[in-house]
Order: structure tokens, then sequence, then C-alpha cells
């Protein structure tokens, strides 16, 4: 039996050669993420913002008319604005509203919102059915944005540390810029298309990040090895031997994830969209900065064969000068 | 490297066998198959959130676990003082700014006074409770030391906890989970519960029951205003009773609290037929209610239930029986909740909810069913790309991965952890980590064979070079999921949990298994050509 081959032998693509204006258009994206996220914001979840989250599927109903459903609660008092979103099939619906300041301490003040709005939706819609019900104070949510930004970059810096260790300083900061360019691009995703961000989404941000890196090792693993192997060749052609050795690898393991990632997101829950969307930008994003993020800082930042080659320590030298060989 | 001694091969292959028996009850119940009682059976907890139920964050405040030990000190100072031969006579009592200070009448006391206090302010612990000091030799001050405020905050959880816990055994809802979490903090999580205000409502009753006098002596006006004559309180009415709105004065000590009761049902008054709750007292608090009633017949007390009256009757007749009841307008169900609460004794401190969800057990199932259909797709897709790439070692590849997922279901169960949304997420990183441990070394092999390696050779540096990376990567994600752990909340560390063990189980049955597998069928068949 023949098997399949998805990269032909012997790639030698030459990758880098695009290094400076991929370069260029990552940081731009990276800048772009970052302004997004700070003109529109992030649209937090109850989780990260407070509040009260109703889910809800209209049941026999083939698509939820999300306008009437925001003027049926934005009328209640005490409401405000609601967010009213399609959560997963298009019968189903998030609603999401803000507690008041009086709420804070005073749990029945919250049920008795919710009450008035699963009230006011099942007297007009009898057919609704209430899936679920979030209420988190304002002080929670506080800590839960604390924790989730404190996990992240306490999980970032210690990767860096680590790969410092295990290869060289050049390469911990390449691997953290690479994570740093995923996260970022996630989180610009996430306020470009006003996704729900939530605790899930942290999760999810993880699991990219343990992708990423996991590629990024990989490379980094090969050049590794190639700069011990080749220490003459120059730093660019080594980069571009390294990627092409292990494209097949690369894109083996990216396809077989996505094949496993696409059935989820087309035919799972709803309550998985956002995580597994998440994680299926993640593997391109993640793919990609290992290759043009991660490896190409190498070169700026000076790499050398001298890193990993073993170096002639003093007690060599004068053995090789007793023995007379120079 | 590709040496694999017989003991080798069958503790490797018990390990795997024991941690997929473990898997087994979990994926059976999934297809509804009843596991014989008799066995043992570890199963993976679902989350509320895949499960369906109610998740409920209670919160104590320590400043009111603080003022309440102030009142209690209050009252024990005052008692020890008067309890004393000759009576030591004290005034100008405060608690104001968190501490309890006090002048003695006759400065000569101080020493005497001292020595009564000391074993309340070294309390029972290692630890002192209080700081007391002396100023202007007449005045007494009490501060808590950190110490004896963090125990009594401790104990004060301690004991929330339990009457947490056996308020909710009374509802007899089915396996809640009740745990306290950091200092001041209780979780209940019931699965299957779909509407939680029930269990609200008995949450957040403190149930903290008492009978004062009545301060006849009080003004209508000064009441009225909120101003309460020395010595009382003013206490309102519960919503819901006839007279809502209105204040009234009681004496602040000399009452009884509700802590004596030994049991409460909800009944129905005889004579006009109102649901009441009837009380009983323990001995001791049966002969103080009877002399509490004996000395005051006539007057009228208030029933204060968590600093509300209830009703104020008045005494008709000694009460010696030790049995009473309490009305206050309630329905037969909110008489039935707080004879709940008072069965299972008051909250030492009031809790509130600060976060709460509720996840309905039809989205919970079909969550289940959706997800897990998916997967079936997912997995049959990525085993036929895996077999169709790699022919033989793509087999072993794939066998490795569905050991992969039962040996983490099996050690998921052994340990009790909860599987949550989260955690699939950590489910499908793992078992990319674990497809593309073996890609890394099919490929490698693949490489090794085209630089003109011999079958065996190339298969072990293989084996050898790709391990590196492998290795690298686990540790990385290993020393992120351990951290994730530590700093993460909740749904973090779900995903962190299933990371950390997964690493494991992916390197084991990727690399570990799949080698014994290629070296027994390098050693059986020796092929002078590889297929891969």
């Amino acid at each position: 039996m023949r098997l399949l081959k998805l990269v032909p032998d012997d790639t030698n693509i030459n990758f880098l050669q695009w290094r400076m204006p991929f370069y260029v258009v990552s940081l731009l994206l990276i800048a772009a993420s970052w302004v997004l996220v700070f003109t529109q914001g992030l649209n937090y979840g109850v989780d990260f913002a407070g509040g009260q989250e109703i889910r809800a599927t209209f049941v026999g109903q083939e698509e939820a008319d999300i306008p009437a459903i925001r003027s049926t609660v934005g009328e209640l008092q005490n409401v405000g604005d609601p967010v009213v979103q399609r959560f997963g099939s298009p019968n189903e619906v998030s609603i999401r509203v803000k507690l008041p300041p009086e709420a804070e301490g005073n749990p029945a003040f919250a049920d008795q919102m919710t009450r008035t709005i699963t009230d006011a939706l099942q007297a007009e819609y009898p057919s609704i059915r209430i899936d679920g019900v979030d209420s988190v104070s304002g002080k929670v949510s506080g800590e839960f944005r604390e924790k989730a930004a404190y996990a992240l970059l306490a999980a970032m810096l210690a990767i860096a540390m680590y790969i410092w260790v295990r290869f060289e300083w050049q390469f911990g900061v390449g691997a953290l810029f690479a994570l740093f360019h995923d996260v970022s691009l996630t989180l610009g995703m996430f306020a470009l298309f006003q996704m729900e961000f939530s605790l899930q989404i942290i999760a999810a941000i993880l699991a990219i990040i343990g992708y990423s890196l996991n590629d990024t090792i990989v490379i980094y693993d090969r050049i590794r090895e190639n700069l011990k192997k080749y220490r003459k060749m120059p730093l660019p052609e080594l980069l571009d031997l390294s990627v092409n050795e292990t494209l097949a690898r690369t894109v083996m393991t990216s396809l077989t994830l996505l094949i496993a990632l696409i059935p989820l997101l087309l035919f799972g829950p709803a309550s998985l969209f956002g995580l597994v969307a998440a994680i299926t930008l993640g593997i391109f994003v993640g793919t990609y900065s290992s290759v043009y993020m991660a490896a190409p800082i190498l070169i700026w930042l000076g790499v050398t064969s001298r890193s990993f080659v073993p170096q002639e320590g003093a007690a060599d030298r004068q053995e090789r000068i007793a023995r007379g060989e120079g | 490297m590709l040496e694999f001694p017989r003991w080798k091969k069958i503790w490797l292959s018990g390990l795997t066998l024991l941690a997929i028996l473990a898997a087994l009850p979990s994926l059976l119940s999934v297809v509804n198959v009843r596991w014989p009682e008799a066995l043992p059976d570890p199963m993976v907890n679902l989350g509320l959130d895949l499960a369906g139920g109610s998740h409920i964050l209670l919160e104590a405040d320590p400043d009111e676990v603080a003022a309440l030990r102030l009142e209690n000190a209050e009252e024990t100072v005052r008692s020890l003082m008067r309890d004393a031969e000759p009576r030591i006579r004290i005034g100008d009592l405060s608690t104001a700014n968190g501490r309890l200070s006090f002048m003695l009448e006759n400065g000569s006391d101080v020493d005497r006074a001292r020595e009564l206090l000391l074993p309340f302010v070294n309390g029972t612990g290692m630890t002192r409770e209080w700081e007391l000091s002396v100023v202007d030799r007449s005045r007494v001050i009490l501060t808590p030391t950190e110490d004896g405020l963090s125990t009594a905050v401790a104990q004060a959880m301690d004991s929330a906890t339990e009457v947490v816990r056996r308020r909710i055994d009374e509802l007899g809802t089915r396996e809640p989970t009740i745990i306290q979490q950091g200092d001041n903090r209780i979780v209940v999580q019931v699965p299957g519960l779909e509407n939680p205000d029930q269990l609200k409502d008995l949450l957040g009753q403190t149930a903290a029951l008492e009978f004062k006098l009545v301060d006849q002596t009080a003004l209508p006006s000064d009441v009225a205003q909120g101003i309460a004559p020395p010595g009382s309180q003013i206490v309102p009415y519960a919503p819901g009773t006839p007279f809502e709105g209105q204040s009234i004065a009681v004496r602040r000590l000399g009452g009884i609290q509700g802590d004596s009761l030994v049991n409460a049902q909800q009944t129905f008054d005889q004579q006009n037929n109102e649901a009441v709750v009837s009380i009983e007292f323990d001995q001791q608090g049966a002969s103080r209610f009877a002399r509490l009633t004996t000395e005051n017949v006539g007057k009228p007390f208030a029933i204060i239930l968590d600093g509300e009256v209830l009703s104020a009757p008045n005494i008709n007749e000694p009460i010696r029986g030790g049995a009473a009841q309490i009305s206050g307008s309630f329905t037969a169900e909110s008489a039935n909740a707080l004879a709940i609460s008072l069965r299972s004794g008051a909250l030492p401190v009031d809790l509130a909810v600060v976060e709460e969800r509720t996840v309905g057990p039809d989205l919970g199932a079909d969550s289940i069913r959706k997800g897990l259909l998916a997967m079936m797709i997912g997995s049959v897709a990525v085993i036929v790309l895996m077999i169709v790439s790699y022919g033989r070692f793509g087999v072993y590849a794939t066998a490795a991965l569905v050991l992969n997922v039962l040996m983490l279901l099996g050690i998921m169960a052994i340990m009790g952890t909860t599987l949550t949304l989260p955690g699939i997420a950590g489910f499908v990183l793992t078992i990319g980590a674990a497809v593309d441990a073996n890609v890394l070394i099919n490929e490698r092999i693949r490489e090794e064979r085209k630089r003109g390696r011999r079958v065996v050779a190339a298969v072990e540096n293989g084996y050898k070079e790709a391990s590196r990376a492998i290795y690298d990567a686990n540790v990385t994600n290993f020393i992120a999921g351990v951290l994730l752990f530590l700093f993460g909340s909740g749904p973090i560390r779900g995903f962190a949990v299933v990371l950390i063990i997964g690493l494991f189980t992916s390197v084991f049955t990727a690399v570990t298994l799949t080698r014994m597998w290629v070296a027994g069928w390098l050693r059986k068949t020796r092929p002078t050509d590889l297929n891969i």
C-alpha cells in the first residue's frame, strides 16, 4: 500500500526570505488587536463583567426574534439595556443584563430580576425553555479577571524561563514573543467580532498557548540540532532548513487537530462553540507564529552555533598545547 | 531503546489495563449500562456545566463575625464583673472601633478585673484571643488579636458549612457538594437541581432566633425615630407581618437564643388554623425559658428572627414544658422553611450569594450527546488520516490515542476529578499532544530511512531524536499547568487538572507503549524495509 504524503520529500521553500514583510504585518496586527481591545473593548460575559445571563431555547421555533426579545426585556423596569445574542442554534439565545448597584450583596434583588425577566419572556413566548441562569456579583467577577490575568502571565513567564534554561535566552525571548503574538491576535478577534469573552475563552487561550508552544519547541529543537550539525551555515539558511525539515510534521499535526476540531465546531454543543472556535483559530495563528515569529527573531537576537557546541575549556587547551598539536 | 525485558512489558501492560478498567464505569454510564454494584465504581463526575444543576457561591462578611464576637465579649465581660465577689462595678462600656472598652468605677479593682479576664483573654487555643490594656489606671481596653479573629472566622465558617450541609440534606437532593473555599466562602453544587429558589431561600436565612423582652419604658415617638433607651435596641417588624414598617424597642441583654432548640416542626395553630412553627427547647433552654416567662407574666416579649420581629405576644402564663409556638404570619411553606432552618441550627454568620449558575438538565444532556457525536466523527477522521499516512505505524498511533483517552478518563475517575467544559479544552490539547508525539516520531523515522539508515537504527533514532522535543514540549506544558492550577480559579483549574494528567498519559501511550509495540513487531518479523 502506498502511503499518503501530504508534504513531498525534501522541500526547500525559502520561508524566511519574506520574514521582514511578515514581521511588519504581524506587528501591525498585534498593534491593531490591542487598539481594538482598548477601543472596542472585549465583550465580557458575566464571568468577568458581573451581572446576569439567562440562556433560553425557543422550542419548536426556527429562529429566535432577537430584536423583539431585546425590546421585551428592555421595557422591563430596573433591567437597563440587555445584551441579546444568538447562542448556538438560531433558536437559542443568551440574554445578559447588568446588575444595578442595589443588587450588590443583596441576592433577593438579583433573584427578583431573574424572575421578572423570565416571567415576561414566558408570558410573551409560551414555547420558551429557560436553559440556565448565571449570576455573578461584581466582586467575584473582579476576582475572576484578576486571577485569569495572573495565571496567564505566570504561565507565559515560566515557560519562557524554562526554554531559556533548556535552550538559550534568545529562544526564551522568541517563544515568549510568539505566545504574545498568539494571545494578542486571539484577543483582537474577540474584540473585533464582539464574541462573548468568558472564563471558557481563557481556557481556550491556554490551549492555544500550549499548542503554539509545542510547535515552537519542535522547530527550536530542530534548529538546535542543526546548529550543532552545520556550524558554518548562515543562520537564515539554517532556519529555513529547520522549518523545511519539520514541515511534514507541522502540516500533519495541524491538519489532524483541525479535522478533530471541525466536527466539534459544526455539530458540537452551542456551549462549546466559543471555546472550539478560539482553539481552531489558535491552530492557524500558533503554527504561523512558530515559523514567522519565533524563528526569525533568533537572527536578530544573534544566535550562533557556539551557543550549543561545547567550547574548548582551559584544561582542553593546555592538553592540546602539551600534545604539541598547536 | 528497543529492548523491553519481560517484567517491563508486564508492568506497562498491567498499568494500562488498570487505568482502562477504572474508565469503564464512567463509559458504561454514558450508554446507560449498569455497573455491577459489588465492584468498585470510580466515576468521572461531570461538572454542572455539562450535567445540569445549580452552583451557588456563598460569602460571609468577616467584619460581621468580628462584630458578633465583640457583642459576645461584652456579655461575657458584664457577667464576669457582675458575678465577681465582691461585684466589680463598671460603666461607660463601648464597642466602638472594633474594641471593647469600659471604665472601672473603682480604680483599685484593676488587678482583680485583670485576673478575672485572664482566662477569657487567653482563650482556649494556642494563641491569645484578645489584647488587654489598661489606660488611666481605670479604663480597660480589649482589642481582638489578628489570630483570635481569624480563628473566630474559621470556626464560624466551619459551623456555617455544617449548617448549610444539614439544611441541604433536609431538602433531600441528590449528592450535593458543599466545600469551604478560601477564608470566607462556601461553594454549594447540587446536580440536577433546576430551580434553585428553594435552596437559596433556605441558605439565605440565617435563622438566628431570639426571644427578648419588650422595653415598655421606651417612648413611641423615640422608637419611631430610632432612638432606643439605654440598654435597649430598636428592632423592625419583619415584612409580611401586620405591623410591617413599624419598630419596637427590646432589651438588649437577658433574652434567650434559639441555639438551645432540640426540634422545630411546622404545624397549624389549633385556634385559628394559622401556620406556625412549634419549637422545643433542650433542658437548659427550657429552664431559662421557664424563668423568663415566670418572672415576666403579663409583659410582652418579642420573637426575633434574623434581626426582625415576627411577633410580640404577651406572656399570659409561665411556659414550663420547654415547648412553644412561634407565629409570624407564615404561609405553610415559609413556616416549613423556617422549621428546617431552626432544626439545622442558626448560621453563625450571614451568607450572601455572590455567584450563581444554573444549567437546565436538558441542555446538559444535549451538550453531551452533541459533543460525543462530534468527537466520534473527529476521531474516525483522525484515525483514517493516521493510517493512510503511516500504515502500520499509524495503527499503533491510533491504538495509543484510544488508550490515551481511556487512561486519562480512568485516572480522572480514580482521582475523583470533575470534567467540565474547560476540561474538554484540556482534553483536546492532550489529544493534540499525543497525535503530535506520534507524528514527530513517525516523520523522524521516515527521515532517518531517507538518509539510508537500516530499519532498526532508523526506528531507534526516530524515537531518540523525537523524544527530545516531546520531552521539552511536555515539561513546558506541565509547568504551565501547575501554575494555572495554583493561580487560576474554578474553571481554569478544571482545565489545568486535565492538562496535567493528560501530559503523563499522552507521553506514556504515544511514546512508551508504541515503542514497545514497534519493538515487538521488529523482533518478530525482522523486516528489511519499512512502509512509512
